[in-house]
């Protein structure tokens, strides 16, 4: 069986929709997995072994097992104590936590890596402990971590595509129905690469002016 | 937690660990093959060498691995490419992660000092000479750590090839999740082989690591 690029305009709706669920999927992820980051990383610089040590437990177990495990999981584990979710808020939760793991760590080392003297000498200028904090540390610790950050969104991404297996109707798995429908996978997983490729490029300018932006806080 | 299913299954995980261990390992050797290519075609002042080695890495970090996966297991035989589950998982994971290892190869080569290259000359080495001799043992050192981020990362995205049906440990998992409907336990077990694996895996590149740096 040859090559027929021309079967693709026949389903541009169907990849068009996957697209915008891709979209929708990975942005969402992506905010939760940061607000989680920040969440995990304050915890695991808490005082107390008592919450640190259920989130560093946790941590190293999400951070030493596949995503897709964890899609099971959660997509299953929900289920079974009687949360039937659909299939698309269950990505977002297992995209949401696995990578909210990864960059708790980012954010924690950028935390501590803010040196101790710049907190004392906002102080001693008459700062607040809030004001020091917002002013002199976080524009830091955030100029530190937007490398970072960026490579773990980009990641994402691509990452995204394995929702498909619980059965998420994003990019990929539209693809595999047009698939079914046309017995075409050889185009219809390079158009799905393409795209995949665009949303990529977008994504890594976006990454890279966010750099830029935070950059001047350095 | 059902101990008594756990006690019961865990050998037919242990099987599955190692198809992962096998997939994972043949990838990773096929990847720092690739990685290793790209990364001096990268280099290479030749447009014809340096550009398609660009292409490689740029649409394969530029799109998911699992879509490569598909296209080439699934896709292949419609351009005369027909292989099994195990084949097409080693290759495809193999080629994805040979795109990331070519790029921390070539940061690895890059960030050994550009005197020692024009002193290599000075001393009357030939270009590839100054590459074997001086460059590449220097940047050896640099690579091993980062390289085996990557490999991790490798065993862990092995999980995919479970999507064109090779029987490693994620396979394993979700077939006795729809079996038995214990999810939790079925996390666990795997989770235990992922771990050990990860484990043992990060060990072994910290010797190595240790025993370059020692000759260096």
């Amino acid at each position: 069986m040859g090559l027929d690029f021309s079967i693709l305009p026949a389903y541009a709706d169907i990849l068009w929709k996957g697209t915008l669920w891709t979209i929708a999927l990975t942005v969402l992820s992506m905010f939760f997995s940061l607000a989680g980051g920040v969440v995990f990383a304050v915890l695991q610089l808490n005082r107390h072994a008592i919450i640190r040590w259920p989130v560093a437990g946790f941590a190293w177990l999400f951070m030493g097992t596949p995503l897709l495990l964890q899609l099971f999981l959660i997509y299953f584990g929900l289920v079974q104590i009687g949360l039937d979710l659909n299939a698309f808020v269950a990505g977002v939760i297992a995209l949401s936590l696995h990578f909210a793991v990864y960059n708790s760590e980012i954010i924690r080392s950028a935390i501590v890596a803010v040196d101790k003297g710049q907190y004392e000498a906002a102080r001693s200028l008459g700062l607040s402990q809030f004001q020091a904090m917002r002013k002199a540390i976080v524009p830091q610790a955030v100029a530190n971590v937007t490398p970072a950050l960026g490579n773990m969104m980009i990641a994402l991404l691509k990452e995204s595509a394995l929702v498909s297996v619980i059965g998420v109707m994003e990019l990929t798995l539209s693809a595999q129905r047009a698939i079914s429908d046309s017995f075409r996978p050889f185009e219809f997983y390079i158009a799905a690469g393409a795209i995949y490729y665009v949303l990529n490029l977008g994504l890594e300018q976006a990454v890279r002016v966010a750099e830029r932006r935070s950059a001047q806080y350095r | 937690m059902d101990f008594a299913l756990i006690g019961r299954i865990w050998p037919f995980f242990a099987e599955a660990a190692w198809v992962t261990i096998e997939v994972s390992m043949l990838a990773i050797i096929l990847g720092l093959i690739l990685g290793f290519a790209a990364a001096l075609a990268s280099l290479s002042r030749n447009v014809l060498l340096r550009w398609p080695a660009r292409a490689y890495v740029s649409v394969f970090r530029g799109t998911p691995a699992l879509i490569q996966l598909f296209l080439l297991y699934f896709g292949g035989p419609q351009i005369g490419i027909h292989l099994g589950p195990f084949e097409a998982g080693v290759i495809g994971l193999g080629i994805n992660i040979g795109a990331y290892m070519c790029e921390t190869i070539r940061g690895a080569i890059l960030s050994v000092d550009k005197g020692q290259t024009e002193a290599g000359r000075c001393l009357g080495l030939g270009q590839t000479q100054v590459m074997r001799r001086v460059i590449l043992p220097q940047a050896a050192r640099m690579m091993v750590r980062p390289l085996g981020v990557n490999a991790i990362a490798l065993i862990k995205g092995s999980a995919i090839v479970s999507t064109i049906s090779v029987l490693e440990l994620s396979y394993t998992a979700h077939r006795y999740i729809s079996s038995t409907y214990k999810p939790f336990e079925m996390f666990i077990l795997a989770s235990i082989f992922y771990l050990a694996i990860v484990t043992v895996f990060s060990f072994g590149v910290k010797k190595i690591d240790e025993r370059v740096a020692l000759e260096s």
